[in-house]
């Protein structure tokens, strides 16, 4: 127990047509591992028909403290929703 | 399956801080932290969080990480001698099922920035805990339907509530271990009900099995309410959702009915059924077996860490093969 596996992140994509959804972690020792690792972990019954597997520490993230900064310019831009614009009733279609 | 006592630290804790413990938690943070989850937000791996709400989610994921690992001994037991290879192919599927748990629990907990090494070397060194149940021995073929319906019964009660838990990666492997426990409940019914339609000396073993797993099974939900000592803090915190009595009382109304359908008896003379309130009524709980049980002098503690031990030892050279194997590649790729 020197040192323990690396840490892989599991994304699984449960039938075609929907995207691959984060499912959990595994360790395995290398990639090839890391895949049956995750499939008899996390697809026991069938859950899926792809998985991607990738190493943790290459998963770059936004940080949770730097969020409201981060995610802020989106927030005063109400004009991106469409019901931003008034329309009357009798307009249809649109 | 389930731990119980998750709630109860033990004298020296076993949760380590995380690697970011915060060095002063401010009144401000602390209220902004309530504040999220009594707006029912969930709490992710990188938000803040109080150290203590990150100690007491280490204890209690990892404890429930290792029964579900320690809890596929006992029915591992009966694995080579299952009465047909049909109950053989579905136990095995069981027991993989357990081991997935423990997994995904695992992954949950390392969210928290405990390491897994450390974890399985905390459970190996005694320091963390595992669900006291799994400290009995499985004597019979009876034994496997009971723990089934009445242990994985009980964890039921116990996980469907944790979905909600406030810690969204605990929440998410609590939805997807109960979505795979409902087969373990059925198949573990559906093995005392064959015994039950079987010879007299069948259904005396069925009998035989609740006995024994009756009273154990009520312990898995923890102390009494006036002696569970982290209860209003997780309840607060919303890792909790209802005390254990209540979950206890709620396990003990749905299962009584299931055992007079088997035409057994479950074994408490107080038993009854008051009308007025809609629950049923029992004896007190030994609670002095649950302690000496939790403090390692069950039935079988010695030798589920024996084995468990052996097998991290037995399986040292294997990861590290694995491990070198893989830097060697890694470094002729690089070449």
């Amino acid at each position: 127990m020197k040192q323990e596996w690396p840490l892989y992140e599991v994304f699984i994509r449960s039938r075609s047509g929907l995207s691959h959804r984060h499912a959990g972690s595994v360790h395995a020792a290398d990639d090839e591992m890391a895949l049956t690792n995750a499939r008899d972990t996390y697809t026991r019954r069938k859950e899926g028909v792809s998985i991607w597997v990738v190493r943790s520490d290459k998963i770059v993230a936004s940080d949770p403290k730097e969020s409201s900064a981060f995610f802020e310019p989106a927030e005063d831009k109400i004009y991106r929703h469409p019901t931003f614009y008034e329309i009357p009733d009798e307009v249809e279609n649109l | 399956m389930y731990t119980q006592g998750l709630d109860q630290a033990g004298k020296s804790d076993p949760a380590k801080p995380g690697p970011e413990t915060p060095g002063v938690e401010s009144r401000e943070q602390l209220d902004a932290f309530q504040a999220r989850i009594d707006a029912e937000e969930k709490i992710e791996a990188k938000d803040w969080m109080p150290e203590a709400y990150r100690r007491t989610l280490v204890r209690q994921i990892s404890q429930h990480a290792h029964s579900e690992i320690i809890g596929m001994q006992p029915e591992g037991n009966w694995l080579t001698r299952a009465p047909s290879l049909k109950r053989k192919a579905i136990l095995l599927a069981k027991v993989q099922d357990e081991a997935g748990h423990g997994l995904y629990l695992y992954s949950a907990a390392e969210t928290l920035g405990v390491s897994r090494d450390q974890m399985v070397a905390d459970l190996l060194s005694g320091k963390a805990k595992y669900s006291s149940i799994f400290n009995y021995p499985t004597l019979s073929w009876a034994d496997i339907g009971a723990i089934g319906w009445l242990v994985d019964g009980a964890a039921i009660m116990n996980q469907i509530p944790l979905c909600r838990c406030s810690y969204g990666p605990y929440s998410r492997a609590m939805i997807r271990v109960c979505k795979e426990e409902s087969f373990h409940q059925r198949q573990g019914y559906e093995i005392m009900l064959t015994l039950c339609g079987g010879t007299a000396e069948q259904k005396a073993m069925a009998q035989d099995a609740l006995n024994r797993f009756w009273w154990p099974s009520l312990m898995m939900f923890g102390p009494n309410d006036a002696n569970s000592t982290h209860s209003a803090q997780s309840m607060a915190w919303k890792i909790k959702r209802f005390s254990n009595d209540e979950l206890r009382q709620k396990f003990i109304d749905v299962t009584v009915p299931q055992a007079e359908f088997l035409g057994l008896t479950v074994p408490d003379d107080e038993l009854r059924y008051n009308e007025e309130t809609g629950h049923y009524e029992h004896s007190d709980i030994d609670w002095q077996e649950f302690f000496d049980v939790i403090a390692g002098n069950g039935p079988c503690n010695e030798q589920r860490m024996e084995k468990r031990r052996k097998a991290q030892d037995d399986g040292a050279w294997v990861r590290e093969a694995a491990r070198v194997y893989a830097e060697k590649r890694a470094a002729a790729a690089a070449a």
